[in-house]
């Protein structure tokens, strides 16, 4: 998609040329955006800031799985698995050392993306479909770690009660107050994703999920960059799974399981693969319709009485597998493209083309 | 190691195998034709033996009549799913391919809850719990042979397991369909030039992929019962078939086996976490078989190496 601009509009210097925003009613638009979600605890209701809290979790750990999957092309399948080794961190040290949670959340990102790296490794020597399995490994393996090794520190199968992170005197224990963690580290993943895609990074990542063998030949080297990218998407990951189980206050083995990672790879295909407003899409778009599910349900279980209590749950899956297959017969590119339709559509009015 | 236990546990775990090659089989069927792998194969298996229940238990029709209804039923399944969510998808990246099995699977597990809601059931025992097998065996332990007692539900669910891989090779080999078939799996471009039908090959192996399915939900369901996370079995047996070779038919036993006997063994451990490792015991197996020897021991070599 070629980039529209108003006509005898030019760049006269690089700095403008690598600007983001680029007029100033852009600005207007983005600080009163800000605005509007940090003032959110004060016009929305606690369940719909307590959806806002989650689904910006969910953005972050898809926002990871972007550029792994999305700009690199490695098919991940354990992307939970690594949100869970961010959750144990965080909770971990704050719980045993007292540490603030300012300076557990960085290490939490941080160790998760050297487990990451490690079960990275097999990208070395195989793609696709068998990559997909090694990640589908870390999914099995890292629960079972933590389920059975160490019980004097990860307690098990039970799993641990984490507490509520204190900063600047501040306890961050409502939704009200949670979602302003959630917002700021939000907002931070997301320069760094934007920036990560639009530089020698990010176009090295392009270079290597459409050719690999192309990008070597061009200099790129595969092996660095595909680490690069394992490295991303679970610090991504860790960043998310610590939010959320400061969040949710507890954490077990199970808390991010396989199905989160089919969940988070779908948000990503009905968001948009490759394109920095998937992930934002695709998790706000997956949040609501399972928020809607879940409403659902109840009356679900009416029309259908044989399924009692199991129409609830049944419900999520269901939803979310029927969205997920019809986006991909019949838009593979996600919402993004539509989006990106739209506005070239709105850019070009009166004419269609 | 707890030596007294371990010939017991190692018979188990190499019975626990065959459930597994047959599992694993439904799997290679539909990757040997159509180069997709199903990650919707353990809703299949769940949705067989639900169909199972429903006819025998449900229903009331005599067990026999009831595995032959779900066979079609689940025949019928596969055909509708090739249909509808995979043919269109021909041609498609192999990630859209990958997560369209995922989203099936959850369709799947959602529609098999919402027909028949999330309780444990009561399968029909088609096999005796009582009067297990005992066999004595050669080696002694405290100046006494050591004995295995096997359940009868385990010998016979490896029994039959075997016996329907052997059948589908035999099919494979020695019948105009299935030669077909394979010609269709080495190239589908050119089996469509010699007048192959290539669609029917892959719709044919679509619902061949649920009638195994049927038979291992089936017998899966009769020895540990039937609820929602029967779908998790087949977790296990994607390592087989990646040990095995994905396109390789006689690969799916020797694969059953070795995860099975893998399990097994590491169950005798005296240790509490090396026992537990029985649960992750076929993943790790999975990243050596990737590390060592991608295309698994009988597979074919058409890996495409970084």
């Amino acid at each position: 998609m070629a980039i529209l601009r108003p006509a005898g509009e030019f760049d006269t210097s690089y700095a403008s040329d690598m600007e983001t925003i680029r007029r100033r009613w852009q600005w207007v638009l983005l600080v009163v955006f800000l605005l509007a979600l940090y003032t959110l605890p004060f016009y929305a209701s606690q369940s719909w800031v307590a959806l806002a809290n989650r689904i910006g979790i969910t953005i972050i750990a898809v926002q990871g799985l972007n550029l792994l999957t999305g700009y690199t092309g490695q098919i991940s399948l354990g992307q939970a698995a690594f949100m869970l080794v961010g959750g144990y961190i965080s909770a971990l040290l704050v719980n045993n050392l007292g540490w603030s949670f300012l300076i557990t959340l960085p290490i939490a990102g941080l160790g998760a993306g050297l487990i990451g790296l490690f079960f990275g490794l097999p990208s070395l020597r195989v793609k696709g479909f068998y990559l997909a399995m090694s990640t589908l490994a870390a999914q099995f393996i890292i629960p079972w770690f933590i389920r059975n090794t160490f019980p004097e520190i990860f307690n098990g199968a039970q799993g641990l009660n984490v507490q509520v992170p204190v900063l600047f005197g501040i306890e961050f224990n409502t939704p009200q107050r949670y979602i302003y963690l959630t917002l700021t580290v939000l907002i931070i993943t997301t320069v760094v994703a934007y920036n990560v895609t639009r530089s020698r990074m990010g176009r090295a990542f392009v270079a290597i999920r459409d050719h690999d063998l192309a990008a070597e030949l061009l200099g790129v080297n595969p092996f660095k960059y595909k680490l690069q990218a394992f490295f991303l998407a679970s610090v991504f990951a860790g960043l998310a799974g610590a939010l959320s189980a400061h969040q949710i206050r507890h954490i077990n083995s199970e808390t991010f399981n396989l199905i989160d990672s089919v969940f988070l790879l779908g948000m990503l295909i009905i968001g948009g693969l490759g394109s920095n407003l998937g992930p934002i899409f695709g998790a706000i778009v997956v949040g609501l319709l399972l928020e809607g599910a879940t409403l659902f349900g109840p009356l679900f279980s009416e029309i259908f009485p044989s399924t009692a209590a199991g129409a609830v749950q049944a419900m999520r899956p269901l939803f979310f597998g029927t969205t997920l297959t019809l986006f991909l017969i019949f838009e593979p590119r996600g919402l993004a493209h539509r989006w990106q339709i739209f506005k070239a559509a709105w850019r070009l009015r009166p004419f269609s083309h | 190691m707890n030596w007294q236990l371990l010939p017991q546990f190692a018979v188990t775990g190499l019975l626990a195998g065959g459930p597994l090659a047959l599992t694993a089989l439904g799997l290679v069927l539909v990757f040997k034709s159509t180069y997709i792998f199903n990650f919707a194969y353990g809703q299949m298996l769940l949705l067989g033996a639900l169909f199972t229940w429903w006819f025998a238990v449900d229903r009331g029709l005599p067990l026999w009549l009831a595995v032959i209804l779900a066979l079609i039923m689940s025949a019928l399944l596969g055909l509708v799913i090739e249909r509808l969510a995979l043919r269109p998808m021909t041609g498609q990246p192999l990630l859209a391919i990958i997560v369209m099995t995922l989203g099936l699977s959850l369709v799947l597990q959602g529609l098999a809850l919402v027909f028949f809601g999330g309780v444990q059931r009561n399968f029909p025992q088609i096999f005796s719990a009582a009067n297990p097998y005992k066999l004595t065996t050669p080696f002694i332990y405290n100046g006494q042979n050591i004995i295995i007692i096997l359940k009868q539900n385990l010998v016979w669910s490896f029994v039959i397991a075997i016996l329907a891989v052997l059948i589908i090779s035999a099919f494979f080999k020695f019948t105009r369909v299935g030669l077909a078939m394979r010609g269709a799996s080495e190239d589908h471009e050119l089996a469509q030039s010699t007048g192959l039908r290539i669609n029917r090959m892959f719709a044919l192996s679509w619902a061949m992929a649920g009638i195994v399915a049927t038979v291992a939900g089936v017998l899966l369901a009769t020895s540990s019962g039937l609820d929602m996370s029967l779908s998790v079995f087949v977790l296990y047996a994607f390592p087989v078939v990646l040990l095995g070779g994905l396109d390789s038919i006689p690969g799916v036993i020797v694969g059953g086996l070795i995860i099975g006997l893998s399990q097994g063994v590491v169950s005798a451990s005296k240790v509490p976490l090396i026992r537990s490792m029985s649960e992750i015991m076929p993943y790790i197996v999975l990243l050596l078989v990737l590390l060592i020897k991608p295309e698994g021991l009988f597979g074919q070599k058409r890996i495409e190496r970084v």
